[in-house]
């Protein structure tokens, strides 16, 4: 059904705040800044939006919330609160998809904020109790990510290097990007030696913890190629729903990415080789590896040695994360819309000193929970529809 | 007039019973035969409702593995594989630093007020 799908919509235009640390503004405040900075964007206003999505880290009730604060409530005729952690944003993006398809709205908005690093510096976990693990004392959510990491060790003799190895590329990217928060200088030992806080995983295999805000617009293709800047086409998207505790996950060392982005493929009409330009949420460094390999860009297993040989890194055979990803640009607690966000850079041609030359078809792929939600979108330029 | 199938305490709730008498157990479906835990009100292998609680065997392998840090030293997290086929978190005893995948362990109820599921290595047990 999706495949009826291919094209028809187009991210029109996109926001993000680049405030990685902005003590005294709250979460719904750079979700706000980022919705008006979407919409101006693409030439529109708040009065055109009739479409509403978002999840939010300290809400349960978001669209209630963000129409209020927005003044969108009286003009909404579709709204979609799905809650699924950082990879919610893609279900929206899926959700809006078909609700613009099917008329029933014109004008969709997807916006995220946050402000855990100016409100305390940690990821703010939801209330979401769970009493079979509670007991245990695992650190949430990065124990379950280690508990994935040692099972992919484990099985495929991935080592600490290759891990490593992701978050010196998150960085060699992030040096060309001059928005991103971390552009230091970073070395194998660097990382090798940072702190272990729940084995194998140490802070550098962590992602930042920052403040921000993003918003995409959304609207059926024959709008946007009327709006101000070049729309950005949805070829595809996919979705998986695997679990909510780690120990529930199938496989450790395998992640539902696998149905996501098969799926995304097919809707889009497109082959692994078609793709330019991957953004993958790099919530952990082992995140990298397990989606590349899910979603087909090396051989399963082979995620350490692929990433190890410098092929996602600037100059190699496939540019990934080249934000700096999560891991050096930005993690305001739920980060896959900054995946869409990087996409329609690179494939606007704005991208700068990252910039991908000929970027025409990218594939931006999120992950929440502890690997429990993946969703899969393939976005392309014009000429790809 | 209430269903009878779903008649008297849910699962979690007579699951924890259990634990507080001493009994670790998991469910059993009386439709596909398959183990599960967490307790659930279905079968999430074949979506029955004839779940019925038996005492696990006890016996289980890691299936992964952590050690968890902090200024007080390492603890063991751990997602251990039962016997009877489920998984679960849980803590292995002992030296973390010496918790591998593929170890055999046996589950002990640890703590009088509240008590957890923790394991032991199946050789010093």
């Amino acid at each position: 059904m999706t495949v009826l799908l291919r094209g028809k919509i187009a991210i029109a235009g996109t926001g993000n705040t680049r405030r990685w640390y902005a003590p005294g503004r709250s979460a719904f405040e750079q979700l706000a800044e980022a919705s008006v900075l979407a919409l101006e964007d693409c030439g529109l206003g708040l009065k055109d939006v009739d479409a509403l999505y978002c999840a939010h880290s300290t809400s349960g009730l978001p669209v209630l919330n963000i129409a209020e604060r927005l003044g969108l409530g009286p003009r909404l005729r579709h709204a979609d609160g799905t809650m699924v952690g950082g990879a919610s944003f893609l279900f929206h993006l899926r959700s809006a998809m078909s609700a613009l398809a099917a008329g029933q709205c014109d004008v969709a908005l997807v916006c995220y904020g946050s402000n855990q690093a100016s409100a305390g510096g940690k990821l703010v976990p939801m209330p979401d109790p769970q009493p079979y693990e509670e007991p245990y004392g695992a650190r949430y959510p990065l124990s379950s990510y280690a508990l994935a990491a040692a099972r992919h060790m484990h099985e495929y003799g991935t080592t600490r290097e290759h891990l490593a190895h992701v978050a010196l590329a998150a960085r060699q990217w992030s040096k060309l990007n001059p928005d991103a928060r971390e552009r230091g200088d970073l070395s194998l030992d660097e990382v090798l030696s940072a702190r272990m806080i729940s084995d194998p995983l140490t802070k550098a295999d962590s992602c930042l913890v920052t403040d921000g805000g993003a918003a995409v617009v959304l609207t059926r293709a024959d709008m946007a190629r009327d709006l101000k800047r070049m729309p950005v086409h949805v070829l595809g998207t996919g979705i998986a729903v695997s679990h909510r505790q780690i120990a529930a996950m199938p496989d450790l060392a395998r992640s539902a990415a696998h149905q996501s982005g098969a799926a995304a493929l097919q809707a889009a009409g497109v082959s692994l080789t078609d793709i330019d330009h991957v953004m993958v949420y790099d919530a952990f460094t082992i995140c990298t590896l397990l989606f590349l390999e899910d979603l087909g860009f090396c051989a399963k297993g082979e995620g350490g040695p692929f990433v190890a040989s410098g092929a996602i890194s600037p100059g190699g055979s496939l540019p990934v994360n080249t934000n700096g990803g999560g891991l050096s640009c930005n993690h305001p607690g739920m980060y896959g819309l900054f995946t869409l966000i990087e996409s329609v850079e690179q494939l606007r041609g704005t991208a700068g000193a990252r910039q991908i030359e000929g970027a025409k078809i990218s594939l931006a792929h999120a992950n929440g929970g502890v690997l429990s939600s993946q969703a899969t979108a393939i976005l392309g330029t014009p000429d790809t529809v | 007039m209430t269903d009878p199938r779903f008649d008297g305490p849910g699962p979690d709730a007579a699951w924890e019973d259990l634990l507080g008498q001493g009994v670790f157990a998991v469910q059993f479906c009386g439709n596909c035969g398959i183990a599960q835990f967490p307790p659930g009100v279905v079968c999430r292998h074949c979506g029955g409702t004839d779940l019925v609680f038996q005492a696990a065997s006890g016996e289980g392998t890691v299936y992964s593995t952590t050690t968890v840090r902090s200024r007080e030293g390492g603890r063991n997290v751990a997602v251990v594989q039962l016997a009877e086929g489920p998984r679960m978190m849980s803590r292995v005893e002992g030296d973390p630093e010496t918790v591998t995948i593929g170890l055999a362990v046996v589950a002990r109820i640890s703590g009088d007020e509240t008590p957890v599921v923790v394991f032991d290595r199946k050789e010093q047990a």
